[in-house]
């Protein structure tokens, strides 16, 4: 990840992981998700879903920081993020893009 | 913020702890999905931030109930996994007026369109304002009457085209926070659907009023507003949110008019204290007996 400035508790702060989970047949093509991803994890697929939509799919899923941002802005409810399995152990003490 | 109640926790667990399923398909009766809107329509955004708010807030859903009128907006409550009720056009705020006087412990959510509430339902809405109702009122504002055709609504801005606007609106639009505010509500924001998060925050402050909360959300009609006014579809919109919104917490809401394609301003520009509706009912019914010695 990159950071305008170095932060000084670098060492101490994990950063977490999320998995994009995506109901391909909920989708109606609108791209919010794509458009509006901080980290651009996502992109528009050339596949059709069973509405003829063009729903998107995981482009870098290593990139994903559990914003939950695309969950937000679906109006299909047809996409959401789970932290990454290995992670949810451990301590997470960064803020999951709330507010 | 406290925890949530158990109802909450019970419908609605916490998204890390799920696979498969969406955190919100708790809240929505997912039997009736695929919805009718639109692709790129915003009132599913408006649904994502209320169910959102839901879990926030720290609300009972078992003593909750829904209440829409008629037209696209209107058919949230359908959606919604509450008590909900679908009502005749422009008549929700009366039906939630029944339901809250009734039964004083629900908590309504009037959630409806700019044309259900502000045009033919705008009486209900400036008297249960000024009775200050305890009932939050979402109004989902796309600048027309969508489900019928994209008619002029009394929102549209100035020299907007719409289906019954050929040369251009020559009406004025409505202010929605002025009139609120002029009329008594006790919390009054606007956001777009862009603005989600704060959005969900506003609806889950508003939640914890009591007394009559509006909340507009600014919202976009790919298939009726934008298309009809060459703007695009509703992602053009929402890139026309982006740049053009400005957020001034606590504006005077007389500051407040939207005109075609100018900036919008969002915020919460009201939240005080006015004794509710039952409040001043309850308080004036044990006087009155008490003065008669009935009490
Ligand atoms: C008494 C009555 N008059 C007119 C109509 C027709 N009608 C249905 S929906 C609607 C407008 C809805 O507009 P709005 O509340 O802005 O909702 P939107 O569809 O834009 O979400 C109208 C005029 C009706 N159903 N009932
Ligand atoms: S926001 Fe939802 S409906 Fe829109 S493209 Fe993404 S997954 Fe599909
Ligand atoms: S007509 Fe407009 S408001 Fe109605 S569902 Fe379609 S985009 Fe949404």
């Amino acid at each position: 990840m990159k950071f305008w400035r170095k932060p000084l508790d670098l060492d101490k702060i994990t950063v977490p992981h999320g998995e994009v989970h995506i109901f391909k047949d909920r989708c109606k093509g609108c791209a919010f998700c794509v458009e509006y991803c901080p980290k651009d994890v996502l992109d528009m697929s050339e596949e059709f879903n069973i509405k003829g939509y063009h729903p998107p799919y995981v482009k870098n899923p290593d990139d994903c920081l559990e914003c939950h941002l695309c969950e937000m802005l679906c109006p299909e409810f047809a996409i959401f993020v789970t932290l990454k399995e290995e992670e949810k152990s451990a301590k997470v003490p960064i803020n999951k893009g709330e507010k | 913020m406290e925890e949530p109640t158990k109802a909450i926790k019970e419908i609605h667990p916490d998204p890390s702890a799920t696979s498969g399923v969406h955190p919100m398909e708790n809240l929505l009766r997912m039997e009736r999905m695929p919805h009718i809107w639109c692709p790129t329509c915003g009132i599913g955004l408006a649904v994502t931030a209320f169910t959102a708010a839901l879990t926030k807030a720290n609300i009972d859903t078992n003593k909750m109930s829904i209440v829409s009128g008629i037209g696209c907006t209107g058919r949230v409550a359908g959606y919604v996994k509450l008590d909900s009720f679908h009502t005749t056009h422009g008549r929700p705020i009366a039906f939630g007026t029944g339901i809250r006087v009734a039964n004083p412990g629900i908590k309504v959510v009037v959630f409806s369109g700019d044309g259900d509430l502000i045009a033919i339902g705008g009486n209900h809405f400036i008297h249960a304002a000024r009775r200050n109702i305890d009932m939050l009122v979402i109004c989902v504002n796309n600048f027309i009457y969508a489900m019928t055709g994209g008619q002029v609504a009394p929102t549209t801005p100035l020299a907007a085209y719409a289906t019954t606007s050929p040369y251009g609106c020559v009406e004025p639009p409505f202010n929605i926070p002025y009139i609120a505010d002029s009329a008594g509500a006790v919390y009054v924001a606007r956001w777009t659907t862009l603005h989600v998060r704060r959005l969900t925050n506003s609806i889950t402050e508003a939640l914890q009023k009591t007394g009559f909360s509006v909340v507009e959300v600014i919202s976009p009609c790919g298939m009726y507003y934008s298309r009809i006014n060459r703007l695009g579809d509703g992602l053009d919109m929402m890139r026309f949110y982006h740049d053009n919104v400005e957020i001034r917490n606590g504006e005077d809401t007389k500051n407040l008019d939207i005109g075609f394609q100018t900036k919008i301003i969002c915020g919460k520009f009201v939240d005080r204290e006015r004794p509710s509706y039952m409040e001043r009912y309850n308080q004036w019914l044990s006087e009155v007996k008490g003065a008669r010695g009935e009490g």
